[in-house]
């Protein structure tokens, strides 16, 4: 009978008699406004630091659209031309530190587009064949050409590849002298050594594993031809192909084109005269977009940020100016009962 | 006839067969069983029995393979289910997908596998209980051996003469149905007679047969066909209010929803359009190849983005729901303080969907016996032909069981029986050695510990604790009873015709004889077979022996030993009816022939002679004998009186179906032929039996039963002196009645009738007729009662008591203080209802009680009216012109101690008066009228307590059910009974008392408690946390979702509106699902906001719940107006921080999906009131869980998951300060209004539930202090934690809503009284009419008529007359009971001041 009766009364454990230790923060003004008041100081000092560092950085844009009439490539604007060239020009005041690094920048460019973000086929970029001969179904429309032909790199994604190329140039005494531009490394490491592979070559050659394919409708040449300069970058592990394939987040993006690290420039653009000559080819105004090229230098926090030390700061005066009207009204009420 | 059986249960009945065969469907009224004994060798085909259902049950809803399928389908049943497996199967339509559709459908696989194994598991549950019920053992009549347990079968006379082997008659009723109190059938024997049966002839599966040895039976019902089985419905489905509420607001989160997508398609058609013909380069075709139209793309977005959002629905919303509650019942359930020693049990959750309900009560109704009350009669005082026996030692005795009960704490082991001993020795009679034995054996009888351990001694013998037992005897009427039998005795012994007694002696005698024998206890021994109880000789052959030589004469003895052989006395032939019926009740003719014979009267030479009162030195023995003795009663009352007999050595030593045996004093044992007996019902209000008198051989009928009946019948007074006498009598009797009621007891009328054989005979005749009549048999069952029980010779009146459960006035008390409206519903009549209301607090003596009593429909619509009138011009000055204009002024009791009295305004409109309602079962009956149900309702309202006497179950659901429905209010309702059981039903919560009577309540409740007091923390606390943390957690899930959805919502901006996500599709689908879950979970499950003790100690804090405070409409937008703002922010600020950089797009919509978890989980931080050490490992989990899942993720694979991939994105991102940086800053900028909101409004606004969790951080002894203060009201509480009540609205009792009048009435409501007592009032009273208006019955009714002249004075404008809250106006009731037809009725009311 006793053992009967024991089975059925309940456990008497903190748990089930719910009585774990348990601590119970109380918003009290005691605890608050001190809080607040940490918290304030604490942003606004980083918010500082943040806010100088991003001083210290130097960002140099130019827009080179040509939809202004004056603008040195309004010429280029028109579809008709083929293989245009302009050139914009801009002077340093004072040296560029370096590294140099050296942007093509897009507006009102939507690469977050859920249709074309998804139409491209991730295994065809990683190298295996049997994608070639027949892409995935995302990448239609830009699947197979007018000739049933399968096109590499399939998708809209690739096939909107940015093809404006720059060269920059040092003006001095109204020569021009080349400033080296650094390819490689601008892609993430990732992408070049594990995400994207070409096909492995058929007799030693890229172009022959691409037989049978075609080139992207709007690329004047195919995949393996892409730098002619350097054999190894080449297919689908060409640094400005892979930087194109990594998809901005916003309308409004930056993409690295080269890096500044090279010669004479090694330590940063000197004070002087510039002039970029651009080969035009991407056509933007038809979605009323925007193209410039952006020089800038980096610190530990990445690229200039101004926003984030003002968001720190922001922050920690709303904690500080919290805290005093806590104060206030506590201190009022306080003593009003007091008396 | 050996039989031994493991049986099923208690139940040591043996099993016969079951048998059972379904005739063709035409012939559908009845069906008609055999013997299967007979069909032993007759496989299949044979056996008539065949097609009625086996005795296997099975409650399992599943088999293996139907598992599958029946469960699926099932779930589709839920709407939400079905939508999400839409939305998931949208995701395979190629043109609208959003995600990896294998990956879609993750979900909706996740919550209905989850939802699928618990039904799995529980539908395991009900599968083991099956089995085991179904390999019980039973012992069935047959060769072949069935594995069947006891159904239904049918009770045949407890008689070993019956051989079922040889039974082969035929049984012919009703079909299977589910109406417990309804059985018709015949038995058919070969003979072709037929027997009716009826439901006493039935045992239904589940019961538990008392003091019966053995039982035969048939099967008439088995498996899925008992009654039982019938009136299982499975668990119920309720729905909370709290999931009402959260309904409604799915469905605005629905129309969020699609507002949302609406605005993306309509911005992707916009988006679309404005390019024109110009397609630019990172435009895609459709599928097609085609060129889709603005619009075409809009529709096709449409469905998308309703993929996309889906997470705004929070699917996992109602499985978490699901398992919080699981949990939280299972915290119920474990509750020490729920358990209840005594009985063993503690609290049922029954239904598992409503915890959170019991935080959001209004109304209670509340039986009375059983619930408020222990339902321990205990026989308390007697008044017996006229003359009142007051038992004042016995009262002496019930307040030391009182008192030792309360003391019981404190001193463990004290000598505390001393004095107790000492009263109780006080008087001499032959009780004090059993009153010593049984004190020394129940030391601390009464108290909880003894309580139990008497109930575990007498686990079969119900309604028997010591307190029960023990009466101690009135020293005069003990007197009376000895003289009384020692006359008898004398006279006996001279041939003296026994009528020569004086009539009081006489009716002392009779009195005490029917309190033994009428009845249906039956008696048993705890140490022996009960079977051998009932032949006593056998137990103590010595005494009886000896009494055998004494008296020469042994046919006093008969009993069941001599009567079951055929060769018994002559004398004897009485106890000859042996198992030759199988009726309950003897056949006619056996019956009218024994009224012929003639027995010869016996003397006792010796015994009459004695000098010596014989209890003296038979005393040991005696007390022995008694001890050994158990009474099992139908019912507590029954054996009260047997008890109370047996004091006065009136003992029942034996009841056989055709015999009762009683041992007196001086008469030794009187066997009464039992010649019939109509058992109690609820309409007649009454029992009689007839039985043949050994003494004077007369046919007597004894009758008990209620007051009111009774007196009724009593036999019309002649105008002679004996007739003056007799009105007198009755007169007493009537005045001790209304006495006793008064004082709280439960009153029956005692009275008999001696009829002649003649009478009796034709009597009898149309009875047996009655009982065979299969068509309208209740009817004429009660006419012909009717016929029995009139003419009457009133014997006397008990009076019982029926102790409060422990702890009933405090529960009530503070249940009222927490804001309950508390009504009781009883079926006791007006003063004992009215005084037990009295004794645990319920009415307040302070208070007025207004008492509606009409006879007719005029009369209570007049009543109402003026009870109306009267609380309005009592209380409002200014009565409003129609109830809803009353809507304004808030609750006048409620708001006293409520800090919010907005709040308490929106759910009881009405004022709340220091007033009390009492009203009668006749004018409950005109008042739930349609035409009058308002206007009781407006009165009922506005009464602080009601309590409704003498009202059936029907009329008790019916109450509920109008308040429920009119008054839009949670309703509870408590009891223990069958009569309770629509009750119960009706509410929204109903509440079962697992007590003595059965389980009936119990089946039908949501939540079993095993005492009254326990509702206290049930509601209190558990209701309040169940409550508040489902509520929150509700919310919280809505905030979550919509939070993290409008951050998708933003970046359509960003996206063309083309439903891309920066999160990642598996954050996006596993975030709610896993991610955030488990922190809310803990939360949800066991966050507390104020700590069980202060919740009781401060019930105020239940209003919290009961206004549904931490859950109103306009939280719901509060909630998503922070969750918009919080998304912004953690939006945009990582938008500025990346905005034209070159920021891929999984490498930003990473660090947000990061940032928003970090910002839920700290709102959750914010919202959690406790930290246990499990809401930091479910927090840390989460995060962890996260980055876990995210870096296996992201390193996975380089290639798969299209259409996102975000390989190596967390790892680099985890390198990268600016994500840190982000991390920081973010979600403390999201957070910062919401946190400084509760700072502001916990340190300087705080509410009542924030002012008590303050308190629970007290140490302990300084909150007893602050809760000590003189009864401490919130109000002043809040002053204490906050800096000055002016600026704490909350706090302050009376808000702009309320009059300045009435709020000085109420504020300096003591200051005023001290004045009203002060002014000098006249007593005014208003006379009463009781004016026949209807010519109903009786015709009296009561048109309360308050002429109050006060009325000016009261409503003078602005002043502050001592009336306007104070009128102490005490409206008595009270009964002068005239001869029965001429009843009439009439009120005092008297002001008093």
């Amino acid at each position: 009978m006793k053992k009967e009766e024991s089975s059925e009364r309940p456990d008497n454990t903190a748990f089930t008699q719910q009585r774990l230790p348990a601590w119970q923060p109380i918003l009290s003004a005691g605890i608050v406004i001190p809080g607040f008041l940490i918290i304030g100081l604490a942003f606004i000092g980083i918010g500082i630091a943040l806010f100088l560092t991003s001083q210290t950085i130097q960002v140099l844009e130019r827009d080179y659209t040509g939809y202004e009439q004056d603008s040195p490539c309004f010429s280029c604007t028109s579809s008709s031309t083929k293989n245009c060239t302009c050139e914009i020009t801009f002077s340093l005041d004072k040296p560029f530190t370096g590294p140099v690094f050296f942007y093509y920048g897009l507006t009102n460019y939507f690469q977050s587009f859920r249709k074309y973000g998804v139409s491209k086929d991730d295994n065809q970029l990683s190298g295996d064949t049997t994608y070639f001969k027949s892409p995935q179904d995302q990448c239609f429309p830009y699947q197979y050409d007018s000739n049933k032909k399968p096109i590499v790199p399939c998708g809209a994604l690739p096939n909107s590849m940015f093809n404006d190329t720059f060269e920059l140039f040092h003006v001095v005494n109204k020569t021009k002298k080349r400033v080296p531009l650094d390819g490689k490394g601008i892609s993430w490491w990732t992408d070049y050594n594990i995400k994207y592979r070409n096909p492995s070559p058929v007799n030693g050659s890229l172009a022959n594993a691409f037989e049978g394919t075609v080139k992207p409708i709007n690329w004047p040449k195919p995949a393996y031809e892409l730098d002619p300069t350097d054999p190894n970058n080449n297919g689908f592990m060409n640094q400005d192909f892979l930087v194109w394939m990594r998809r901005a987040a916003l309308p409004q993006f930056r993409k690295l084109y080269r890096r500044i690290t090279e010669g004479d420039y090694a330590a940063g653009l000197p004070a002087g005269d510039y002039s970029v000559t651009i080969h035009y080819n991407y056509p933007v105004l038809n979605f009323d977009g925007r193209k410039k090229v952006v020089f800038s230098n980096v610190s530990w926090m990445g690229g200039k940020n101004e926003f984030l030390g003002i968001a720190y700061l922001v922050v920690g005066s709303l904690c500080l100016v919290m805290s005093v009207v806590m104060l206030v009204v506590y201190a009022k009420f306080k003593f009003k009962e007091d008396s | 006839m050996a039989r031994e059986i493991g049986e099923s249960g208690e139940a040591k009945s043996t099993k016969v067969k079951k048998h059972k065969r379904r005739k063709s469907k035409k012939e559908s009224k009845t069906r008609i069983v055999h013997a299967n004994i007979l069909y032993d060798h007759t496989k299949g085909s044979d056996n008539p029995n065949r097609h009625y259902a086996n005795n296997k049950i099975k409650t399992t809803k599943y088999t293996l393979l139907s598992f599958l399928p029946k469960n699926l389908f099932e779930q589709f049943h839920r709407f939400a289910n079905v939508y999400f497996v839409f939305i998931a199967l949208l995701n395979f339509v190629p043109v609208v997908n959003a995600f990896q559709p294998e990956l879609a459908i993750a979900p909706v696989v996740f919550i209905l596998s989850v939802t699928a194994i618990k039904d799995l598991w529980e539908d395991y549950r009900r599968h083991r209980s099956d089995k085991e019920i179904n390999h019980m053992d039973c012992l069935v009549y047959s060769r072949a051996k069935h594995k069947s347990q006891m159904v239904i079968f049918l009770c045949l006379l407890q008689d070993c003469e019956f051989d079922p082997l040889k039974y082969n008659s035929v049984i012919e009723c009703e079909k299977p149905n589910n109406d417990l109190n309804r059985f018709r059938g015949y038995i058919i024997h070969c003979s072709g007679r037929r027997d009716g049966l009826y439901k006493d002839n039935l045992l239904l599966r589940g019961c538990t047969i008392r003091n019966t040895e053995e039982a035969v039976g048939i099967i008439i019902y088995a498996g899925h066909e008992t009654k039982a089985m019938l009136n299982n419905n499975g668990p119920r489905y309720k729905r909370s209010k709290l999931e009402r509420q959260m309904n409604v607001d799915v469905f605005w989160c629905v129309i969020i929803l699609l507002v949302m997508c609406l605005f993306s398609a309509i911005g992707h058609g916009l988006w679309m359009f404005q390019y024109g013909d110009k397609r630019p380069v990172f435009d895609v075709l459709s599928p097609e190849g085609t060129d889709l139209s603005p619009v075409v793309s809009a529709i096709y977005l449409f469905l998308t983005m309703i993929i996309v959002f889906q997470v705004l629905i929070p699917i996992s919303l109602f499985v978490s729901i699901e398992i919080v509650k699981i949990c939280q019942v299972y915290f119920i359930h474990q509750d020490a303080e729920l358990y209840d020693e005594e009985t063993d049990s503690h609290l049922q959750c029954r239904a598992l969907n409503i915890t959170e309900d019991l935080g959001q009560m209004q109304y209670i109704f509340s039986d009375k016996t059983g619930t408020l009350t222990e339902n321990k009669m205990v026989f308390r005082r007697c008044t017996v032909a006229g003359v009142e026996y007051s038992h004042d030692a016995n009262a002496r005795r019930l307040a030391m069981y009182q008192e030792v009960d309360s003391e019981e704490e404190d001193c463990t082991s004290h000598g505390g029986t001393l004095p107790r001993r000492d009263s109780v020795a006080s008087h001499q009679s032959g009780k004090v050695v059993l009153r010593t034995h049984s004190t020394k054996s129940h030391r601390r009888t009464g108290s909880r510990a003894e309580a139990k351990r008497a109930s575990i001694l007498s686990k079969h013998t119900a309604f028997s604790s010591p307190m029960e037992k023990d009466i101690t005897p009135d020293p005069q009427l003990m007197d009376k009873v000895n003289e009384c039998s020692s006359q008898m005795e004398f006279m006996r012994f001279h041939s003296q015709s026994i009528r020569q007694i004086p009539p009081d002696l006489c009716d002392v005698f009779d009195f005490f004889i029917a309190l033994t024998i009428c009845n249906t206890v039956v008696v048993s021994s705890p140490n022996q077979p009960r079977q051998k109880v009932r032949r006593y000789e056998l137990k103590s052959p010595v005494k009886t022996i000896e009494d055998f030589i004494k008296r020469f004469t042994p046919s006093r003895l008969t009993s069941g030993s001599n009567s079951s052989s055929s060769s018994s006395l002559a004398t004897n032939r009485s106890s000859h009816r042996v198992g030759s019926s199988m009726l309950s009740s003897p056949s006619a003719e056996s019956t009218l022939t024994k009224l012929n014979e003639e027995k010869p009267p016996d003397h006792d030479l010796q015994h009459a002679f004695r000098p010596v009162p014989p209890n003296y030195d038979k005393t040991k023995a005696l007390a022995k004998d008694e001890c050994e003795l158990r009474y099992e009663a139908e019912s507590p009352d029954e054996a009260a009186l047997v008890y109370a007999a047996r004091a006065y050595k009136c003992a029942l030593v034996g009841r056989l179906p055709d015999q009762v045996t009683v041992e007196l004093p001086h008469l030794g044992r009187l066997s009464f032929e039992l010649l019939h007996t109509l058992g109690f019902d609820s309409t007649r209000k009454r029992m009689s039996v007839v039985v043949k008198h050994p003494l004077t051989e007369q046919i007597t009928v004894y009758t008990k039963g209620a007051d009111s009946v009774i007196m009724d019948l009593i036999r019309p007074v002649t105008d002679d002196v004996k007739g003056k006498r007799q009105r007198k009598f009755l007169f007493k009797t009537q005045n001790y009645l209304n006495l006793y009621a008064a004082d709280g007891l439960r009153t029956l009328c005692i009275a008999k009738k001696v009829v002649s054989k003649e009478e009796y005979a034709s009597w009898l005749q149309h009875h047996l007729e009655a009982e065979t009549a299969i068509q309208k048999r209740e009817e004429l069952l009660f006419e012909s009662a009717l016929r029995l029980e009139t003419n009457l010779h009133l014997l006397g009146a008990t009076g019982i008591e029926d102790r409060l459960q422990d702890g009933v006035p405090e529960t009530i008390a503070s249940l009222r203080k927490a804001g309950l409206q508390i009504w009781v519903l009883t079926g006791d009549k007006q003063e004992t209802a009215i005084n037990i209301a009295y004794a645990c607090k319920l009415l307040d003596p302070e208070e007025e009680i207004i008492t509606l009593n009409a006879d007719s429909q005029e009369a209570c619509a007049v009543l109402l009216e003026n009870s109306l009138h009267y609380i309005q011009t009592k209380f409002l000055c200014n009565p409003p012109p129609d109830p809803q204009a009353a809507r304004h002024y808030s609750s006048f009791h409620f708001s006293s101690p409520v800090c919010s009295p907005d709040s308490s305004a929106h759910t009881s409109p009405f004022l709340v008066h220091q007033l009390g309602l009492v009203i009668d079962g006749r004018t409950l009956a005109y008042a739930l009228d349609k035409s009058l149900e308002d206007k009781f309702l407006a009165v009922a309202r506005s009464c602080r307590s009601v309590l409704c006497c003498r009202s059936t179950p029907l009329q008790k659901s019916m109450v509920v059910k109008l308040v429920r429905n009119k008054l839009k209010v949670m309703t509870l309702a408590i009891g223990d009974g069958a009569n309770d059981v629509s009750m119960i039903q009706v509410a929204d919560v109903g509440v079962g008392i697992s007590g003595q009577e059965g389980m009936q309540a119990v089946m039908a409740s949501d939540f079993a408690l095993p005492r009254f007091r326990y509702l206290q923390k049930l509601l209190l606390v558990h209701g309040h946390w169940c409550y508040s943390r489902l509520a929150n957690m509700i919310l919280y899930f809505f905030y979550k979702n919509a939070m993290f959805v409008a951050l998708i919502f933003w970046y359509q901006f960003y996206c063309g509106f083309s439903g891309s996500a920066m999160v990642d599709q598996w954050y996006l689908i596993f975030f709610n699902l896993m991610f955030s879950a488990f922190p809310q979970l803990i939360t949800g499950t066991l966050d507390k906001d104020v700590s069980a003790d202060t919740l009781q100690e401060l019930p105020q804090l239940y209003m919290n719940g009961q206004n549904s405070e931490e859950y109103k409409p306009y939280m719901f937008w509060m909630n998503m107006i922070d969750a918009c703002y919080q998304s912004l922010i953690c939006f945009f600020i990582p938008y500025f921080a990346y905005v034209d950089s070159d920021v891929d797009l999984f490498t930003w919509g990473t660090p947000i999906t990061t940032l928003a978890l970090f910002t839920i989980l700290l709102h959750l931080g914010i919202e959690t009131k406790t930290w246990t050490w499990m809401n930091w490992v479910s927090i840390g989990f989460s995060i962890s869980l996260f980055f876990t899942v995210a870096l296996c993720y992201n390193a996975s694979c380089p290639t798969c998951f299209s259409p996102s991939n975000t390989y190596w994105t967390m790892q680099r991102l985890l390198g990268d300060p600016m994500f840190y940086l982000l991390c920081v800053v973010t979600p403390i900028a999201a957070l910062l209004p919401r946190y400084f909101y509760r700072a502001c409004q916990g340190s300087l606004f705080p509410n009542p539930v924030q002012v008590g969790r303050q308190l629970d951080r007290l140490p302990a002894d300084m909150r007893r202090l602050f809760l000590s203060q003189s009864r401490m009201k919130l109000g002043s509480l809040c002053s204490l934690f906050t800096p000055r009540a002016l600026f704490i609205p909350l706090c302050r009792p009376f808000q702009k809503d309320y009059r300045p009048r009435m709020k000085q009435a109420h504020v300096s409501g003591t200051t005023q009284k001290e004045k009203a007592i002060a002014s000098p009032i006249p007593p005014k009273s208003v006379e009463m009419w009781d004016t026949p208006l209807s010519s109903k019955t009786s015709g009296n009714h009561v048109i309360l008529d308050l002429k109050t002249q006060d009325k000016a004075e009261t409503c003078r404008p602005g002043s502050d007359s001592p009336l306007s809250g104070n009128l102490d106006c005490a409206m008595e009731a009270s009964y002068t009971k005239d001869p029965p037809a001429s009843r009439t009725l009439m009120y005092q009311f008297t002001f008093t001041d």
